[in-house]
């Protein structure tokens, strides 16, 4: 019979999701921040993630810089008008997600009080 | 502060300190002078006291007195009772003076009053410009030209707490969405793949789209008109008058081709030295018109030289009649054509040289080349799938076919035959119109038409196949209706009937793709209407259905033709052995021969339809009418033949 003992691993093999301090200095909850992004960017028929804020200024993003400035910029608008139509028809209701479904792709945006997380999918066919 | 009213009328003691009224407001009658001015400044309340009348003034006077300590001390405001100062009655005697003005019209307004005033803006110009978004958003400090400075932006945001809660946040729901995309496509269709069942259960339908006038103040009809052979934009119309020798004085020759654009001026004038009763587009060369004249000539228009004649034939040559058919021939070429006149020839004509006929043939049924004896062709019509056939509709109710020369006739019409067109999908059947019925015919048949509608009350003046239905067909009466017929759908009616005018509709002219018909009218106006889609788009197995129908109805008419015929073979053998007997009797004059063959005659025909109602109703009819003695022979051998038991009986009475 065989046993399994967890024979001593080295600080080396350790597999944690806590990164030790790198140059970057990240901590560890931002760590999650990174990992989330990645594991949404890494589902099936995601073709683009980005993070903008308030003032429209992409914070993330893994598409290009010239079409993400321009998703950033329209999405943004857009988002507040459907806040705001949301409000004015029940000033109790508030959005809480954006789906637009087109032909080639969906995108969708996550809205928060500051930031919203935009992602672009092509929907499985 | 003491206060005393004076009156001044009085002479009342007057105070030492007695302020003397000065500016008063005083009421005057009308008429008199009026008082000036208002109370002086110093007059707090002016109570009025009245003067008798007097010099036509009443002064109304107030008078207080104030110590001259008393100036400029602070007022010591009381309250009172209202007190009646003065009541002035009114006096009727006054009213003498005045005469009464009723009604009184005043404007009484409580608004604040406003005048209208317009105002001329001056135009400004406009400029369209698109704007070039940089990049923004950006706080002051940083400039996002700059990679460095826009990372460390970047860095410093996802440092923030609010960012990182956002962040786990925002992503959870959209993970949920993300595989929400993933399992299921909610915008799946399903059963693509079966086919839409279309059931068009419209009723038919047609609307008039548009309509174009004569702009000339004569009007003359529209007496026929032709599309446009590439993309059916334009219709060439043409105008005169068919009133024999009725056109009116000053009528113009113009005939018009109109784009349908714009129905509010014809594109182009054509101008031929005699009205046109004929247009016809050249299907190979859309430039080219040819025209036929009501003097008989032939012309032809080129749209690229202008609106004066091409070319003309030569007078000698040409119709002596009305032009009422021409047809451009399918040739190499593209220059051939054909005409036909109620003069009773078909000529040939090459437009390269108009000058003469290349061929003359002359409508003469007994095929005696005779010009006497010839009939007028109204109609002509050639099917370019049949490139020598030709037929000619005529005025004496006639159709003859011909392979450039006569070949065969056919006759079944009461009058004129205004129409005469091959069905696009089965050549050999072909329909005309004539006197109160439209006919459909097939080549094989030449006694009658296989089909037919019903008597109208109005004559039809003409007919059109669709080009994209087989079985429906459009004619226009001479009561201003257009019926459209589809004979897999209703036989004994049309399927759909309008009235466009309500005048005589002269001509019509279906566009190739089954949808636009245009009608022309007797005063000149050309109607374009636009039918649903149930009538111009092929049905289900309408084709088979169609050729089946006239399949059928060509057999009907064969066996009803054979069977004619044996009953005529029958009929002459009788008479001819009958005749024989009476000449050895030696009894016949010329009077009674005549009167008998008249009587055969008669009733052969009678006999025929007898058949045919036979055929129809399928049950034996009864004898039509008792003979007389003189005509017992002759209806003997009739009886024999129709009747059965009857016909026996009479048989063996003879015997």
């Amino acid at each position: 019979m065989n046993k399994w003992t967890n024979t001593g691993q080295g600080p080396g093999l350790l597999i944690s999701s806590v990164p030790g301090p790198t140059a970057t200095g990240l901590g560890e909850p931002q760590a999650e921040v990174e990992e989330t992004l990645k594991r949404i960017q890494s589902h099936k028929g995601v073709i683009g993630t980005m993070v903008v804020n308030a003032e429209g200024i992409p914070i993330r993003t893994t598409l290009d810089n010239s079409t993400t400035v321009q998703y950033a910029g329209l999405l943004h608008q857009l988002t507040m008008k459907a806040r705001s139509t949301v409000r004015d028809i029940d000033p109790q209701n508030d959005l809480t997600f954006l789906r637009i479904r087109s032909k080639k792709h969906e995108i969708m945006v996550a809205p928060d009080k500051e930031y919203l997380l935009i992602v672009i999918q092509n929907p499985c066919e | 502060m003491q206060m005393q009213l004076v009156d001044k009328s009085l002479g009342s003691p007057q105070h030492p300190l007695l302020l003397a009224p000065t500016r008063l407001r005083t009421w005057s009658r009308p008429g008199g002078t009026c008082g000036d001015g208002e109370g002086a400044g110093g007059v707090p309340h002016p109570i009025p006291s009245l003067r008798p009348p007097a010099a036509g003034t009443m002064e109304i006077v107030y008078v207080y007195v104030k110590k001259r300590s008393e100036f400029g001390k602070q007022c010591n405001f009381s309250d009172h009772q209202a007190e009646l100062n003065i009541d002035i009655a009114p006096n009727p005697e006054l009213a003498e003076q005045f005469v009464e003005r009723n009604p009184v019209d005043t404007g009484i307004q409580c608004s604040v009053s406003m005048s209208e005033h317009e105002a001329n803006t001056e135009r400004f110009e406009m400029e369209t410009r698109g704007v070039n978004h940089v990049e923004g958003g950006w706080p002051k400090d940083v400039n996002p030209l700059e990679l460095e400075q826009t990372i460390r932006f970047r860095k410093k945001v996802e440092k923030d707490e609010n960012y990182i809660n956002a962040i786990m946040q925002l992503g959870s729901i959209m993970e949920h969405c993300i595989k929400q995309n993933n399992a299921i496509d909610i915008y799946e269709e399903y059963f693509n793949d079966e086919e839409a069942v279309e059931v068009t259960e419209e009723a038919p339908s047609a609307k008039t789209i548009n309509v174009f006038r004569d702009p000339q103040e004569i009007k003359r009809a529209a007496t026929h008109l032709s599309w446009h052979p590439d993309g059916n934009r334009k219709l060439a119309v043409a105008y005169s008058c068919l009133d024999f020798q009725r056109a009116p004085v000053g009528m113009s020759n113009d005939s018009y081709i109109w784009d349908l654009e714009n129905p509010n001026k014809p594109e182009l004038a054509l101008k031929p030295s005699s009205p046109l009763v004929t247009l016809e587009y050249n299907p190979k060369d859309s430039h080219v018109l040819l025209g036929g004249c009501y003097n008989g000539q032939i012309a032809c228009w080129d749209t690229r030289k202008g609106s004066l004649v091409a070319d003309l034939s030569t007078i000698e040559f040409s119709h002596r009649d009305p032009v009422y058919g021409t047809i451009w021939l399918q040739s190499k070429t593209g220059t051939e054509c054909f005409s036909a006149s109620t003069d009773g020839q078909v000529m040939w004509w090459d437009i390269r040289k108009i000058s003469e006929p290349t061929e003359v043939v002359i409508m003469d049924i007994t095929r005696k080349e005779q010009l006497e004896n010839a009939l007028g062709a109204i109609s002509l019509e050639f099917e370019s799938t049949l490139p020598t056939k030709f037929m000619v509709g005529t005025e004496q109710g006639i159709i003859i076919s011909c392979n450039r020369k006569i070949v065969c006739t056919f006759s079944g019409h009461h009058g004129p035959i205004y129409a005469l067109q091959r069905n696009p999908f089965y050549p050999k059947n072909f329909l005309t119109v004539g006197d109160w019925t439209a006919r459909i015919w097939s080549e094989d048949s030449r006694e009658s038409s296989i089909m037919w509608t019903k008597y109208h009350m109005a004559y039809l003046t003409d007919a059109a196949w669709s080009p994209v239905r087989p079985a429906v067909f459009f004619t226009t009466k001479m009561d201003g209706t257009l019926d459209i017929w589809d004979f897999v759908f209703k036989q004994c009616d049309p399927a759909l009937s309008l009235k466009v005018c309500d005048e005589a509709l002269f001509c019509l002219r279906v566009q190739d793709n089954g949808c636009l018909i245009a009608c022309g009218s007797q005063l000149g106006m050309t109607t374009l209407l636009e039918v649903s889609s149930g009538l111009s788009t092929l049905q289900r197995n309408e084709r088979n259905i169609a050729s089946s129908m006239f399949e059928r109805e060509t057999r009907r008419e064969k066996i009803l033709e054979a069977r004619h015929r044996e009953m005529r073979l029958k009929e002459k053998g009788k008479a001819e052995g009958r005749d024989e007997e009476q000449r050895d009797e030696g009894l016949a004059t010329d009077l009674e021969a005549l009167v008998s063959k008249a009587e055969e005659e008669f009733f052969d025909i009678i006999f025929a339809e007898l058949k045919k109602q036979e055929a129809d109703a399928i049950k034996p009819k009864p004898m039509p009418q008792q003979p007389s003695s003189e005509e017992v022979q002759v209806a003997q051998e009739g009886e024999e033949a129709t009747g059965e038991r009857v016909g026996d009986e009479e048989e063996e009475d003879l015997a």
